[in-house]
């Protein structure tokens, strides 16, 4: 399985640009990672039920009310790019 | 006492001080400050730290709270209104927070001063502090070596006493790692104890914030500030809280200990396992009673912990691109560029690695094989635990394989790195307590001694027992007294 790891496309899903070097580093470093995790597959999981957390926590409610958060001012404190009241984005449309 | 002596001290030690109106708040930071501008050159722990800031708060400190005036660092990964929180990142370098975290809002309540913002792995991901973007930061003991990671800055700074105490979080053992490397106290909370809500987020179902300190006492005294239950954390648990401090002082008869057989390994440090084997017996000595116990599926933890781990962390950090925060590039073609570059330029090697692994873990095709089979054997993992917690209050074992290692020892080869968690990952895994103690000292070849650390686990919301447990052993030893020479 290890070796069906392409670190280039995978790189694409996460939208993340690496150099040809570190696609290769990568390649290699994760190649083994993944290789010591097939150990993995020697555990019986059948009827096993897969645990998302430590200790079990169901769906927790609240009343669904307003209450005070972030200011506009706030929210856009570290804005990279701000202008009226808004985050400007790169052009999504073309 | 001098001003020069006040950061040697513990917390319990300057709380007396200050109570016995001898320092004031704005002394004992002063001192801390002296201190900090002295030493921090040679350590690297410090990241910021804003005297003018902490001396107003310090104005108004109420010394009869329970930590009143007493000035705690935190890792670069907790949010406190108008601070920087670079989570030693460069995607994060120029951000200001514009909320304040949970456990400053507690600590505050408590009379504790938030000062100084201390180094660690970017992103919390590391074992070494090698990873930050920002600095080195080196082992008080022996500057050639690693302070451990990911809370390295906290490590380093309460074993050097530039810090009487720090906040920290662990999510695969980056409280209890460093402590142990750095001969320091480091508790990890039990899932879901201490609000994360303001600490950015790694992998969310392991992430706890947890105090590193000089003593015990200390650690339970931070404890009862920060834990509790908070509606803006839905994983925050519902429990009561108890007096942290409320065992301490006991001895252990009746206690039951449990030495996981699995964790006495091949490629243990013979001073590592010298250390922890005559710790047990100090701990029999005390009145416990110890017994062998097995934990089947320990080989897997590490393999399960970095797969569930990166899976959550790539989630995570998809939040960083380039638009409400943070860094981003420049001159972009289109969107994907402009995520893609602004991610290249802002993250750093080990990150990178993360995501792609994590990515991978969660993609089609390879979800089942990868991240659902992990979760399943997590599932195993925790069962082991509540079954040896049926029958033993604790667990006993080494914290970290080795005492701490040299700088680039291990920066080439990720996987010996992740290797360095493979007493801790499981904690996280089950959602259990636990605690790095100070226990003994190997010696390096340049004949420096370097602190070794006993891990002690609990099950669940069980805190207080844990710190029973170490408090009795740090009453009984000498171990945390040593105090390296800078």
């Amino acid at each position: 399985m290890a070796r069906e790891l392409d670190v280039g496309y995978v790189a694409q899903l996460a939208r993340l640009h690496l150099t040809p070097e570190e696609r290769e580093l990568f390649q290699k470093q994760l190649g083994d990672v993944l290789h010591y995790a097939e150990k993995l597959n020697e555990v019986n999981v059948e009827g096993i039920e897969p645990a998302a957390h430590g200790v079990p926590i169901f769906n927790v409610f609240r009343e669904d009310t307003a209450s005070d958060w972030l200011t506009s001012a706030q929210a856009l404190s570290n804005a990279p790019r701000q202008a009226n009241n808004l985050f400007i984005v790169t052009k999504v449309v073309e | 006492m001098t001003k020069r002596e006040l950061p040697a001290l513990s917390i319990v030690e300057v709380q007396d001080l200050l109570r016995r109106r001898e320092v004031s708040p704005a002394e004992v930071l002063e001192s801390l400050e002296e201190r900090i501008n002295a030493l921090d050159d040679k350590i690297g722990a410090y990241l910021a730290h804003d005297l003018a800031a902490a001396l107003t708060e310090a104005e108004n400190a109420d010394v009869n709270l329970p930590l009143g005036g007493i000035p705690i660092a935190l890792k670069d990964l907790i949010n406190v209104e108008g601070q920087q929180c670079t989570c030693a990142s460069k995607i994060l370098g120029s951000y200001r927070a514009p909320y304040t975290a949970t456990v400053i809002e507690k600590l505050r309540a408590h009379g504790a001063i938030p000062f100084g913002r201390v180094n660690m792995d970017e992103f919390a991901m590391g074992s070494s502090t090698e990873n930050s973007s920002m600095q080195l930061t080196r082992n008080p003991w022996d500057l050639s070596r690693v302070p451990g990671g990911s809370s390295g800055g906290p490590a380093a700074a309460v074993a050097a006493d530039i810090a009487f105490g720090a906040l920290g979080s662990d999510t695969g053992g980056s409280i209890r790692q460093p402590a142990a490397l750095s001969g320091v106290v480091g508790f990890k909370p039990s899932y879901g104890r201490v609000s994360r809500f303001g600490l950015v987020a790694f992998a969310s179902s392991l992430d706890q914030i947890g105090p590193l300190t000089k003593t015990v006492h200390d650690s339970a005294l931070l404890m009862n500030a920060i834990a509790g239950h908070d509606r803006r954390d839905s994983t925050s648990l519902d429990a009561p809280v108890p007096d942290h401090t409320k065992n301490l002082g006991r001895d252990l008869k009746g206690i039951r200990i449990g030495l996981p057989k699995e964790y006495m390994m091949e490629g243990l440090d013979p001073a590592v396992k010298t250390a922890v084997t005559a710790s047990v017996k100090q701990l029999e000595a005390l009145g416990a009673e110890v017994f062998e116990v097995s934990l089947p599926h320990t080989d897997y933890a590490v393999s399960v912990y970095y797969i569930l781990a990166t899976a959550e962390a790539s989630a995570n950090l998809a939040r960083f691109d380039g638009v409400r925060y943070g860094h981003r590039a420049d001159n972009v073609v289109n969107l994907f560029d402009h995520y893609a570059r602004t991610r290249e330029e802002g993250f750093g090697a080990e990150v990178k690695r993360r995501i792609i692994l994590g990515t991978y873990v969660l993609s089609s095709g390879y979800y089942d094989a990868y991240y659902l089979r992990a979760q399943k054997v997590r599932e195993l993992i925790r069962r082991d635990f509540a079954n040896v917690f049926e029958k033993v209050d604790a667990l006993a074992s080494p914290t970290s394989p080795t005492p701490a290692f040299k700088f680039g020892e291990k920066t080439t080869n990720p996987l010996q790195m992740y290797l360095a968690d493979i007493f801790t990952n499981a904690a996280n895994l089950a959602g259990i307590c636990g605690i790095s103690i100070p226990c003994g000292f190997a010696e390096s070849e340049r004949g420096k001694k370097l602190p070794i650390g006993l891990q002690l686990l609990g099950k669940a919301l069980d805190e207080a027992r844990i710190l029973q447990i170490a408090h009795a052993y740090e009453r009984s030893t000498d171990w945390h007294k040593a105090r390296p020479e800078i």
